[in-house]
């Protein structure tokens, strides 16, 4: 009965302490739709600043915690809403996660470059001290983080029912423009409402920190609990995401206390956030169909199949020259630029032309790579059964996930991939506790160079796969899925067997490059495949262009030059990261990311040409110039009026300026 | 005396997409205008460089006087141009009470919209903390008519005022209107239907193809509509 007790209170301060996190996270996300992933790598960056301030610059404890929560954490949510934000408001999902996922790896990288990794202990508030309630000790420090929540609770509702500006939060979910036609001024709603979210985070961060620690990751990924309570609360309701943190901590809480101590629970009890996200995941109403949106989709031209096939050709002889330009330890690299491309073209059908995204695509790489290891066999057909057991897993996987639509399924993918993380990876089944499996090379292949011949021919191999894809009925059936769910259920097509089949596809792909990744380090350990290392594999897609294979292939190359950077110029630290997050922030809001702009530099190049004497002016030709004049002209009037009337118009109505 | 509201040779669209290709028109003080013109001539685009949410990419905007080619849709409500769109222009997950507050970003006082709202529409006080998505067709419309009558603006203007309602409706949301203009708000009426706003306007315009192609007093206007909409050369 004591335990009970004290588990009691144990669990109720960290749903405290969730509610506050979790609560920020609702409040973005019900005045901006944009669901920010960086939520808990705010908090993280902000409880380091804390950090610095008390220890380091030595100001006292509740001055740095005002000067963070009440200065620091709204600045930088205010300014994250100005610079990346703003012109999200109408996008996909996609590519709203995709660039608060940059914002999420900018922080880590920043916290990285900012505070080197060093063991930094962190002390409760006011000690140790506390008071006890029966049989159950309760510091003052657990006492603030439930005061706190309370006092959250209470400020929040009161702004968001009895102020103007709370009003105006609300209705601007409901109708931005609608809204500025009342005379709001909507950014700076945003603004604040960022503000806010970017304080609370801060504010959970700082209050979290005694009891999970001050570290980049654990601290970032403690969102995952408040995305769980978020859940609860359908991303909307307050009272109920409370109810959700709560819960979720009294059940984090008994399982330390009443679940047996063996091995295979250990990793159960890390996952009870991901599993209770799952839960509420599936649990939740289901989302009614999406009519559709003209937004943003535009896809790149898709190559015809000879050319892609001269470039593939092409592709594989330069990996050849370079292979054999290159001393061996590069020629590892080559290899694995190459599989991180297969990645990458894994996400080219599910996210490029689905517009699902998937949040843990490396989980799969990891399955691949278990396969073939487990099968310990260097025949080729290891790689096969590598891609049929990840395409197994990913339509299971699929299946209960089936009902979920946009951000809820990018959730469920990212609550699997920590399920798999803690649960399977770390089990005797796949790495064990800690371990690392050993996997054999392909057979009758000796050297680096062969193995980096396999590699790029397979990448041209799926790549082409990919195109024919994309060419075929399905790949149509895919992307009317994307632009128009509910268009697709009324001309009767069966939404959930094409979603299955697209899901354990990209798995398949993924566990495919997971065997070959497998055979190329012939030692894989599950910290390779962890769900923080898939965020800038998904990054670096989109930034790269998931809407196309050249797209997979330079992001793959990215991909695998980053850590070599990163070790390259050790003082730059987690600055590269920085810069791929920086990166995301331009690009990340054009889907078909740095290659479509090489792919219009290439066409521009064609239009340069003579039009060739044999060929009268075809319609086409003209019609491409005559656009590419009227959109100068466009422009060109464009800066005339804005230089014209760059000055403040003044409305003299009453008397009343208008400011721009 | 300037008109409150004038369009200048304005071109504008969407993209690539020109949809109004050099109008001109001039809204005088206290009048009330319908802008009448078939399906796809333009008059939704036409307001919306009026209130200021599409740019014009050429030609002048004049409100009360001044140019405003580049100022915000919220900069011009609060200087007092009231914009109803098209469509319900309410906020359907807020209440009929939170709908009016916001009201009160263009410049009244709380407690007077509440009052001239509720006077005027009696049944928007019985449903003050009902959420406005739950209101009929109606009632939204005399939601969003409120907030013109409670922020007593210089320019009103309305898009498709009449689309998807009862005649009776229809008939008291002119009342307002006219009740409005004599009261020497000017307002600017779009509307597909004619017969409805020309009977509250003192001046007509017909706007065909992105092209301002008649003005007049409402009977003349109603006179030749016919021939306008269909193209024919009277």
């Amino acid at each position: 009965m004591s335990g009970l007790i004290a588990f009691t209170v144990l669990g109720l301060v960290t749903g405290a302490g969730y509610a506050v996190a979790a609560s920020g996270l609702v409040l973005t996300y019900s005045t901006s739709r944009v669901f920010n992933v960086a939520h808990g790598a705010i908090g993280m960056v902000m409880a380091f600043l804390c950090w610095e301030l008390t220890v380091q610059r030595g100001l006292p404890g509740w001055l740095a915690v005002l000067l963070v929560v009440g200065v620091a954490a709204p600045l930088l949510g205010a300014f994250a809403e100005r610079v990346m934000m703003r012109h999200l408001a109408g996008a996909p999902e996609g590519t709203t996660l995709v660039v608060t996922v940059g914002l999420l790896i900018m922080l880590i990288g920043a916290a990285q470059a900012i505070w080197p990794a060093t063991a930094r202990p962190v002390e409760p508030f006011f000690g140790q001290r506390g008071f006890r309630v029966g049989s159950a000790f309760v510091t003052y420090h657990d006492l603030v983080m439930v005061a706190a929540a309370l006092v959250v609770a209470a400020g929040l509702y009161s702004l968001l029912s009895r102020t103007r500006i709370g009003a105006a939060m609300r209705a601007s979910v409901d109708n931005r423009e609608l809204l500025r036609l009342y005379g709001a001024r909507t950014s700076l709603v945003s603004a604040l409402s960022w503000a806010i979210g970017a304080a609370l985070a801060a504010l959970a961060g700082i209050l979290l920190t005694p009891v999970v620690g001050l570290s980049y990751f654990d601290l970032t990924l403690l969102v995952i609990s408040a995305y769980a309570a978020a859940v609860v609360g359908r991303l909307r309701s307050l009272p109920w995401t409370f109810v959700g943190a709560l819960l979720l901590g009294l059940a984090q809480s008994y399982a330390v206390g009443y679940l047996p101590p063996t091995e295979a629970l250990s990793g159960l009890r890390a996952a009870i956030p991901a599993l209770f996200l799952f839960a509420a995941l599936l649990l939740s109403p289901q989302a009614t169909l999406r009519v559709g949106q003209i937004k943003g989709i535009a896809g790149v031209p898709v190559p015809p199949a000879r050319r892609a096939l001269v470039s593939g050709v092409l592709l594989v002889g330069a990996a050849a020259a370079a292979s054999f330009a290159l001393p061996a330890a590069q020629n590892d690299q080559l290899a694995l630029g190459f599989v991180y491309g297969i990645v990458m073209l894994s996400l080219v059908p599910l996210t490029g032309y689905g517009g699902f995204v998937s949040l843990t695509q490396l989980t799969f790489v990891g399955i691949g790579a278990v396969t073939v290891a487990r099968l310990g066999t260097a025949s080729p057909l290891g790689l096969l059964a590598a891609a049929a057991v990840a395409a197994l897993v990913g339509a299971l996987v699929a299946l209960p996930a089936l009902r979920l639509r946009g951000l809820y399924l990018a959730l469920s993918t990212l609550a699997f991939g920590l399920l798999m993380d803690k649960l399977v990876f770390q089990s005797s089944l796949a790495f064990g506790f800690n371990g690392s499996l050993s996997v054999p090379r392909l057979a009758g292949l000796r050297g680096e160079r062969a193995y980096v011949m396999v590699c790029a021919a397979a990448f041209v191999v799926v790549g082409l796969g990919v195109l024919a894809l994309r060419r075929s009925g399905y790949g149509r059936i895919l992307l009317a899925m994307r632009d128009s769910p509910a268009g697709c259920a009324t001309l009767g097509l069966n939404m959930r067997w094409t979603r299955v089949r697209l899901f354990a596809l990209s798995a398949g792909i993924a566990g495919f490059a997971g065997g070959l990744l497998g055979g190329l380090r012939q030692t894989v350990a599950a910290t390779d495949f962890q769900l923080m290392g898939s965020l800038p594999l998904l990054l670096l897609a989109v930034v790269a262009g998931v809407t196309s294979v050249s797209g997979a292939a330079l992001g793959g190359m990215a991909l695998m030059l980053l850590p070599v950077l990163a070790s390259a110029f050790p003082a730059l630290g987690g600055l590269v990261y920085l810069l791929v997050g920086v990166a995301s922030v331009g690009l990340g809001r054009d889907p078909n990311g740095v290659v479509s702009h090489l792919f219009k530099l290439g066409r521009r190049r064609e239009h340069w040409r003579p039009a060739p004497a044999r060929r009268p002016p075809s319609s086409a030709s003209t019609e491409a110039t005559r656009v590419s004049s009227a959109e100068a002209e466009q422009s060109s009037t464009e800066n005339n009026s804005g230089a014209e009337h760059s000055g403040t118009p003044a409305l003299p109505l009453r008397g009343a300026g208008v400011n721009r | 005396m300037k008109p409150i509201l004038e369009l200048v040779g304005v071109t504008a669209g969407y993209g690539r997409i020109e949809v109004l290709h050099g109008v001109d028109l001039a809204l005088p003080r206290g009048a009330v205008m319908a802008l009448l013109g078939p399906n796809g001539a333009g008059k939704s685009t036409l307001l919306k460089v009026a209130s200021g949410q599409i740019r014009a990419t050429a030609g002048h905007v004049h409100v009360g006087g001044a140019h405003v080619n580049g100022a915000s849709p919220d900069a011009l409500a609060r200087a007092g141009l009231c914009t109803i769109p098209e469509g319900r222009s309410v906020f359907p997950n807020l209440t009929v009470r939170d709908n009016l507050r916001l009201s009160t970003y263009a410049g009244a006082r709380a407690a007077d919209v509440y009052g001239t709202a509720f006077d005027r529409f009696p049944r928007l006080a019985e449903r003050a903390n009902q959420l406005a998505g739950s209101l009929s067709g109606g009632e939204q419309q005399m939601l969003a008519m409120a907030r013109a009558l409670a922020t007593n603006p210089a320019v009103l203007l309305v898009d498709e005022l009449s689309m998807g309602l009862a005649p009776l409706v229809v008939r008291e949301l002119y009342e307002v209107v006219a009740g409005l203009a004599a009261d020497g708000v000017s307002v600017l009426v779009v509307e597909q239907f004619a017969d409805a706003a020309l009977a509250v306007a003192d001046r007509a315009a017909v706007l065909v193809h992105g092209r301002v192609v008649a003005t007049g007093g409402p009977d003349e206007i109603a006179d030749e509509l016919a021939n306008l909409y269909l193209g024919s050369v009277t």
